[in-house]
């Protein structure tokens, strides 16, 4: 918002703009050369998450998208089901579907895996401000 | 006959190719270095000539080698045009002997140019051959100096098969940028790129009209290896094809020195280029009673 208005009223000098913009293709360049980074990063998002919840791995959606000054990634996760409340479910690796043994209580998970288009999802928006010219990201030796 | 050998990135050092006439020789190897950049017209022909002339005027011998196969254009810098009488691809289809297509500089006698052939294309030249003439050459000159082509396709790889080193020309600007990125993810670490930004203008960089070296090297981080300003003596000199790296004096030929020293491995500065008050024209312009143009 301070930013819209500091562009508002005040002209960027075309170096600023040409920076910006640069820095803007470079990580999208960037990602489009490294699609096996981005699997990585994907599988470690789904692990991380997979210890709260249960996800749908076969239907995980990340894309990266520009919007004005930042990229934005944006990752459509499918919920299988969620862990109950007491935690006992945390940290596994990955949690069975539907019901679990333990404990009595019936928190049912969310709904079966069946149906799993109407789940309920979890979109992460992870803007990245800082350039981040990492050339490790581009197609470079092994 | 396209054969791209391997997408992503250029695997050297594999077929060794036949090395015809160089069982004697031994010694030290001299050093291949590709001049790239990608983007097209950003000077890497100028940059080639002017280093290769600071570098034999440092007392080393030294072969250019126009790659830019089907776009001469080295001879013309250097003023050498007319001398040409045999190609890189005379060369490496064996028609001629490497000597007969070297062409002596036209000051001193340590330098020489290898001209890319005019009438073909770039496809036409054989990896391997390129990759083995290369090292041949490295065994005669302490430096080979080739001059790539604009683009990543097998024009460009072709100019680096034989190289060890890398230097990646580039302007100021966005795309030029942008494509030495792209080059330089495709070189990966074993060519050490290093870096010469070209045309810079200190005056625009000064009111915030151009991206400084700085800018630019916040992005690519490469070793800085010089800076060269956008001179109109850079014009006038390539006018006439006499390298401007031979007038050591001016504050543009002296930064080719620099460079030529510190690809030396002398621990140089970079100098950068001055921020002229006013230019040379409205300085004249002054003199002279105010005769603006």
């Amino acid at each position: 918002m301070i930013e819209f208005l500091k562009r508002l009223f005040r002209q960027q000098s075309s170096s600023a703009t040409a920076k910006e913009r640069l820095r803007l293709v470079l990580m999208t360049d960037h990602l489009e050369l490294a699609p096996e980074m981005i699997e990585k990063m994907k599988h470690d998002l789904v692990d991380l998450i997979s210890r709260y919840v249960e996800v749908d791995r076969e239907r995980i959606d990340v894309t990266f998208e520009r919007q004005d000054a930042t990229l934005a990634m944006l990752a459509n996760i499918p919920i299988l089901s969620v862990n109950r409340p007491n935690g006992n479910g945390a940290h596994k690796e990955r949690p069975e579907p539907v019901a679990e043994p333990r404990p009595a209580e019936a928190v049912a998970s969310l709904a079966p895996p069946a149906q799993a288009d109407s789940k309920p999802r979890v979109r992460k928006r992870k803007r990245r401000k800082k350039a981040s010219s990492t050339r490790s990201s581009s197609p470079s030796p092994a | 006959m396209h054969q791209l050998q391997d997408e992503g990135q250029i695997v050297n050092g594999g077929a060794a190719g036949e090395r015809k006439d160089a069982e004697s020789k031994s010694a030290k190897l001299g050093r291949a270095i590709v001049l790239t950049s990608g983007k097209g017209g950003v000077g890497k022909t100028t940059t080639t000539a002017n280093l290769g002339t600071a570098l034999a005027s440092r007392g080393a011998s030294v072969v250019m080698i126009d790659a830019d196969v089907g776009l001469r254009n080295l001879d013309i810098v250097l003023g050498l045009e007319s001398r040409v009488k045999h190609h890189l691809l005379d060369v490496l289809e064996e028609r001629v002997s490497v000597d007969d297509a070297l062409v002596p500089g036209k000051h001193g006698e340590r330098l020489f140019l290898l001209a890319a052939a005019q009438s073909r294309e770039k496809d036409e030249v054989d990896t391997p051959k390129m990759q083995a003439l290369v090292a041949s050459l490295r065994e005669r000159f302490d430096y080979v100096l080739i001059d790539s082509p604009a683009g990543i396709e097998l024009g460009f790889k072709n100019a680096v098969v034989g190289a060890d080193e890398a230097i990646v020309v580039c302007t100021p600007e966005v795309a030029a940028v942008r494509d030495v990125d792209r080059v330089v993810g495709l070189l990966g670490n074993r060519f050490r790129p290093q870096l010469i930004i070209n045309r810079l203008r200190p005056q625009l960089v000064r009111k915030g009209k151009m991206l400084s070296v700085e800018d630019v090297n916040a992005i690519l981080r490469l070793p800085l290896l010089g800076v060269i300003a956008d001179e109109p003596e850079i014009i006038v000199t390539t006018n006439r094809g006499e390298p401007l790296a031979l007038r050591a004096t001016t504050p543009t030929g002296a930064a080719y020195h620099a460079i030529a020293a510190r690809v030396a491995g002398e621990d140089v500065a970079v100098p950068m280029p001055p921020v002229a008050k006013a230019s040379i024209f409205e300085r004249l312009g002054s003199i002279f009673g105010g005769k603006r143009r």
